[in-house]
């Protein structure tokens, strides 16, 4: 498994620090938005404000590394339901995309989702064609509450990726630098037009599935303390503080920021108008058939 | 008798079946120690252990195909779809081999497989977690598809479909798991294939397909205030019909209206109607009518969701218009 911090934040193997500090602290900002996106988000669906919601806690470095390594004015960025940050950060801009020309596409998914056929078909085609994809797949060790080792007896599921003819890599998920650079690599390489790649990330849910779920039924409390001494966001906040670039002062001020930047999220989102019963029929086709039109009209009382 | 919760009645289904029947095992996802997303196979690992309660990888296809084969070769499976929804990816196992096995096989062998599948709207899971797929496995020969509304049916048709030689696909409304209902303490089957009577009524009758037949119920109260009586007749059986119950109904009150919660447009409703006019033409005093989910994909929010399937009301604004009235102020 590729490693460029230790747990506790220190390079390995005196190692040169690979990215510059600025860039460091952009990731670790959004990963700090997203664990408090988490929290408040929580916290609104248990009050009977939001609906279901999938946090991202723990899985923080594996998503914003991952992201940081495409360039949002041409590479896509398809999303599985726990990639908030991701999303954030790149917006939805379609019309750009569908006219790049040498755009990458980074797709996301769970080792849950990886047992899929539609999965395996999709590596195989990307193998054949040279498709300029990184499929990234989160091994957060859980889908829902079936543990990892009962989606697939292969030791590591990156060595999937020899059966598709593109390279396979094992990171840490929970090590900011590490993401990127294997994902940097990875993006390079498709695009310059060789390929694909599948890149594992090893990380943990530290949280429940959503808000529907309780893992207190399934999960032994041990590995998720386990899980918690090797905490994403801890260990880039020890790197930073080694270089000088972070103390309690500065995280106050993050938090600060944050905090502001969601509350006001929240408030815009409130202000939003109500959708209108009759636009239920909007975008199903491109115009109304025939019985749509009679079950608007009935809809509206319009006889 | 005792008054059970819905998913409890289902869950006495799979454990008496269990204990009866050493062939019959369970396998889906996350129905092991989590006890299933609906928790109706809750405790079953623990008393019948990882050889009958069997946790899968996320791969609908090959649960199913895994099953069949399984059922080809002398077993009973049980297969939980986390929900209705996931057993697309699972369609060709279903239409190509456990709907024509049997067929295939000169007989010879047969599908005893069950594929329970939680369906329906109003939890506000949106475009692709919503559906109501009756339509889709209603129309394969060689499959039954069952619908129980209420615990005592849930239960004693379970049983049944366990016990059938043939594929089952068995829909449940997850809007029905916490409602109750008096199951008999005493060994019961409720046979596949026959519709129950509801309410007697003398107006018109209201057909409901899977949980629309509690909208109707609840449609038909209220239409008492209106003085109009209505027959409230549950389905059930999705696939085989039950015409003889359908038609001397519609025999006794010359009108007819279905209601289900999937898209109309080549709807059980409108395999009903077809039925009805060719078989009780002469009777009908109005044209069979039909209210179905809005045409479109399910909205998130929670009001449009409300307005994309069908209500109580609608039923009630149906029926009056069937039978000449209007909804009174
Ligand atoms: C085809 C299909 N089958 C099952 C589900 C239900 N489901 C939703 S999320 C999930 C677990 C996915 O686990 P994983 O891919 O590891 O992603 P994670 O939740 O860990 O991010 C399951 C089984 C689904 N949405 N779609
Ligand atoms: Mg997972």
């Amino acid at each position: 498994m590729f490693q460029l911090l230790d747990p506790a934040g220190r390079l390995r193997n005196g190692a040169k620090p690979p990215l510059d500090d600025e860039f460091v602290l952009e990731g670790l900002r959004w990963m700090m938005l997203s664990r408090a996106i988490d929290a408040r988000a929580t916290g609104l669906q248990r009050q009977g404000r939001l609906g279901v919601f999938s946090p991202v806690l723990g899985q923080e470095a594996s998503v914003v590394g991952s992201a940081m390594a495409l360039d949002p004015t041409r590479d896509w960025l398809v999303p599985q339901y726990r990639e908030l940050p991701a999303m954030l950060m790149h917006g939805y801009p379609l019309h750009k995309h569908l006219l790049s020309k040498d755009g990458v596409v980074m797709t996301y998914f769970g080792e849950g989702a990886s047992s899929e056929g539609d999965f395996h078909e999709a590596c195989n085609l990307a193998g054949v064609v040279k498709a300029p994809v990184v499929f990234f797949l989160q091994n957060n060790n859980w889908a829902i509450s079936t543990p990892r080792q009962l989606q697939s007896s292969a030791g590591s599921l990156a060595e999937r990726a020899a059966g598709y003819g593109m390279p396979g890599v094992q990171v840490d998920g929970n090590d900011l630098l590490a993401v990127n650079q294997v994902s940097r690599e990875a993006v390079a390489r498709a695009r310059a037009g060789e390929g694909p790649s599948l890149i594992e990330a090893i990380t943990y849910r530290m949280s429940f599935h959503n808000t529907t779920d309780n893992p207190s039924k399934y999960q032994d409390p041990a590995e998720l303390e386990a899980a918690r001494a090797r905490d994403p966001i801890r260990r880039v906040q020890a790197y930073l503080k080694g270089r000088g670039m972070w103390d309690e002062k500065r995280e106050q001020e993050f938090e600060q920021a944050i905090s502001e930047e969601i509350e006001a999220a929240i408030v815009k989102a409130q202000k939003a108008p109500l959708p209108n019963r009759s636009q239920i029929f909007d975008n199903v086709f491109a115009e109304l058939t025939p019985r749509q039109a009679a079950q608007r009209r009935e809809l509206l009382g319009e006889g | 008798m005792a008054e059970k919760l819905f998913r409890a009645a289902l869950r006495e289904a799979l454990l008496e079946e269990m204990e009866r029947d050493e062939s019959v095992y369970l396998i889906g996802e996350d129905i092991g120690v989590f006890g299933g997303a609906y928790r109706i196979t809750e405790g079953l690992l623990e008393k019948f252990g990882e050889m009958r309660v069997v946790d899968a990888p996320i791969a609908e296809e090959v649960i199913v195909g895994s099953a069949i084969g399984a059922a080809m070769t002398g077993l009973r499976p049980v297969v939980e779809m986390m929900t209705v929804n996931f057993s697309l990816l699972a369609y060709d196992q279903v239409v190509q081999n456990a709907a024509k096995i049997r067929y295939m096989f000169g007989g010879k062998v047969s599908v005893p497989m069950v594929i329970r599948l939680p369906g329906g709207a109003g939890h506000q899971l949106s475009a692709q977690h919503s559906h109501s797929f009756e339509v889709l496995y209603g129309f394969i020969p060689g499959l039954l598809v069952v619908s129980p509304t209420t615990p005592e049916d849930a239960k004693g048709l379970l049983k049944s479909a366990i016990r059938t030689d043939n594929p089952v696909m068995f829909m449940e409304s997850m809007s029905l798991y916490n409602t109750r209902g008096e199951v008999p303490d005493e060994e019961y089957l409720t046979p596949i294939g026959k519709a129950a009577v509801r309410r007697e009524g003398a107006d018109l009758t209201i057909l409901g397909v899977s949980r629309q037949v509690v909208l109707a119920l609840a449609a038909a109260q209220k239409l008492e205030d209106e003085d109009v009586d209505a027959e409230v007749i549950d389905l059930r059986s999705i696939r085989p019909l039950d015409w003889k119950t359908i038609v001397d109904s519609v025999k006794k009150t010359s009108r007819l209206l279905v209601v289900e919660e999937g898209w109309p447009t080549f709807g059980v409703s409108a395999e009903i109607a077809a039925g009805v006019q060719l078989r009780a033409f002469d009777y009908l005093d109005a044209p069979v009518n039909r209210i179905g989910g809005a045409e479109v994909p399910m909205p998130y929010n929670q009001q449009l969701e409300k307005a994309a399937i069908p209500s109580s009301e609608d039923i009630v604004k149906g029926a009056l218009a069937m039978v000449g009235k209007k909804v009174s102020a």
